[in-house]
């Protein structure tokens, strides 16, 4: 019975796919086709698109699963980002010290704003993770200490025990994907588990599940708190991508590019965030390749994938693949 | 900490509040009565602007660039309408939000091709160009109290607008039981499309008064767009009396936040660290305000009855 319950209630979209899997194995591979190339640009670009995948993982969870629009999450990055840069500024690399402290500083955040944010919702729920995510843009820009508006370099990526282990761009690459990998297996877990029953339930009727017993908003508020580790972790990752850290990170401009990229892809998927991302930062890149007016050619992109393409990427396939399996 | 300067930035602070209000009340209402988040909304207050430097060029008029300018932004405005939005009202907000972002993005880079992306300016008309004395020792250019009291007579004519006549009647019903209303027979297609249009101009006109004190530039109306949404979130989605009050605080607040929080936190720290916090604690006093406002009360300040 039970066991009949958690297969139904399941998302299609979430079960594990061959998809999937080829999505990974193409990301294992491509270190060993950039070889053939520019590798470092290719490496680096690809690295940016995996932690930029984390964070949209994380709204992918929030938005898709919870309900839970955020417009304020480039703050969590910035913050994992900063926690790195600012420990760097005094000394600190290893990463068993940047790692949990990046995490710890992010759950702490979204713990405190969660607190506040969830006592509303729809459009105030949008407007208030927005206020948040301004406030660590403004303070982040007043850290006259550590660069203020300018940001500031990194001394050395993060080490590990001592040992420059994100040394090669290829080995920071692979960590990368390895994150990404985790990430993705922990929100599949989240939101098959009972916790994730819930936390989709309180998205569908919340006062009914309220009703039956649950209290909604600490549940929302621990899914929120998974939320905000998640973008800490593309943050610290992101500081040691680039060796370098500001408040543009933080901006609100960001916070609407990780719904974009979770929208791109498919909302509610978890692999449509990493696809999404993925589309996202190289349709960027090779417009931005091709002319110096390449967002005038984005721009109605974006109108037209909302106007046509419903479900995002993800849904795209999904419909294509429908209507060759009908015929 | 002078008087003089209180009384002057007070009076900047009601004039960015009233600009606030123009902008804000466009976009409350398309939020109110067709549950429509406009982010373009921003791009049409920069395209007000940027037309009104346009046919000023063309007829060194500030008058009729004015008057072009509105009809220019109205027309653009429609057909944007009925090209775009008018596919995204049943859809959802984030569906909305993405399409309407992609025009921003579109509309940004399309006036710096245009336009290029230099700053540029429109002079103050001649007549209105000078300063007054409002007391010994305080002079106030002209044209902001020119700002200051165009606003309040657009707030007076909304007011009259939405309070007493039949269109305003139907956009107050529209803005609590949109379904209600459209089942009594009223034409609900054409009743969002009148309320966008005035929405679209109202943003022109705020964009055509501004732009003769700040610069021109891509982008100027990304920054006003968010400080609109948290006006319009404090006010109360839907209430034009809402937004009118949210508009002129956070105006106020933002305003003389800037001018004096190193002096208020000088009283209780010591003078280098005031320096440091005060420009921070300024920039978020707005976004603090906001948090505040929706802790205590989630649906703002003045939530249009009946709307859940």
């Amino acid at each position: 019975m039970t066991s009949l319950a958690a297969a139904k209630s399941a998302p299609r979209a979430v079960r594990f796919n061959a998809a999937v899997v080829l999505m990974f194995a193409v990301l294992a591979l491509v270190p060993l086709a950039a070889a053939f190339g520019p590798e470092s640009y290719v490496l680096g670009l690809v690295t940016r698109v995996m932690v930029f995948a984390i964070a949209a993982l994380a709204v992918d969870l929030l938005c898709g699963f919870g309900g839970l629009v955020t417009f304020g999450h480039a703050a969590f990055v910035g913050l994992g980002a900063y926690t790195v840069a600012i420990a760097g500024a005094h000394g600190v690399t290893d990463m068993t010290i940047t790692l949990p402290l990046a995490l710890a500083v992010s759950a702490a955040f979204a713990y405190v704003t969660g607190t506040i944010c969830l006592r509303t919702s729809g459009v105030y729920f949008i407007m208030i993770t927005l206020a948040f995510g301004q406030m660590a843009y403004f303070i982040a820009g007043s850290l006259a200490p550590y660069g203020g508006d300018d940001g500031i370099t990194l001394p050395a990526r993060s080490t590990l025990f001592g040992f420059a282990v994100f040394g090669s761009d290829r080995a920071l690459y692979y960590a990368t994907l390895g994150f990404l990998l985790a990430s993705y297996l922990l929100c599949r877990a989240v939101v098959y588990s009972r916790f994730g029953r819930v936390f989709r339930g309180a998205r569908e009727n919340s006062t009914r599940m309220a009703t039956i017993g649950f209290d909604v908003f600490r549940f929302q508020r621990v899914g929120y708190v998974i939320a905000g580790c998640l973008g800490g972790l593309a943050g610290f990752l992101l500081a040691n991508a680039t060796e370098f850290v500001s408040p543009a990170y933080m901006s609100w401009q960001r916070s609407g590019e990780l719904i974009i990229m979770v929208l791109f892809g498919g909302l509610g998927t978890l692999h449509g965030a990493i696809v999404g991302a993925a589309s996202y930062l190289l349709l960027e890149e090779g417009l931005a390749g091709l002319t110096e007016n390449w967002k005038l050619v984005f721009g109605p992109m974006l109108v037209l994938i909302v106007l046509f393409a419903r479900g995002g990427l993800v849904g795209l396939a999904a419909s294509i693949k429908a209507r060759f399996s009908r015929e | 900490m002078s008087l003089t300067l209180l009384l002057v930035q007070t009076l900047n602070g009601l004039q960015f509040g009233v600009l606030l209000f123009l902008i804000a009340a466009g976009l409350t209402l398309v939020f109110g009565v067709m549950d429509f988040i406009n982010l373009a909304h921003g791009v049409q207050y920069m395209l007000g602007a940027y037309l009104a430097v346009m046919f000023y060029a063309l007829t060194g008029s500030f008058v009729l660039a004015l008057i072009l300018a509105l009809a220019a932004a109205l027309a653009f405005g429609l057909l944007l309408e009925f090209t775009v939005f008018r596919h995204l009202y049943d859809r959802d907000h984030l569906e909305q939000v993405i399409a309407t972002f992609g025009i921003i993005i579109f509309l940004n880079q399309g006036v710096k091709t245009v336009w290029g992306a230099a700053p540029l300016n429109l002079p103050i008309p001649d007549a209105l160009a000078g300063v007054v004395q409002i007391m010994p020792g305080l002079t106030y250019p002209v044209w902001r109290l020119v700002i200051i009291a165009s606003g309040l007579v657009v707030a007076l004519i909304l007011y009259v607008l939405v309070s007493r006549t039949r269109v305003g009647m139907l956009v107050r019903a529209g803005a609590t039981h949109a379904r209600i209303v459209s089942a009594l027979g009223v034409d609900i297609r054409r009743l969002f499309m009148i309320v966008f249009g005035f929405g679209t101009m109202l943003a022109a006109f705020a964009g055509v008064m501004i732009a003769p004190i700040l610069s021109v530039e891509p982008g100027m109306g990304d920054s006003v767009l968010i400080l609109a949404f948290v006006v319009i979130v404090i006010g109360g989605i839907g209430s034009m009396r809402g937004a009118f009050i949210a508009a002129l605080l956070i105006g106020l607040v933002d305003t003389l936040g800037r001018s004096f929080m190193i002096d208020i936190l000088r009283l209780v720290m010591p003078p280098s660290p005031a320096r440091t916090v005060g420009p921070a604690l300024a920039s978020m006093l707005i976004y603090v305000l906001m948090a505040l406002v929706l802790y205590f009360r989630p649906a703002g300040l003045f939530p249009a009855k009946g709307r859940s």
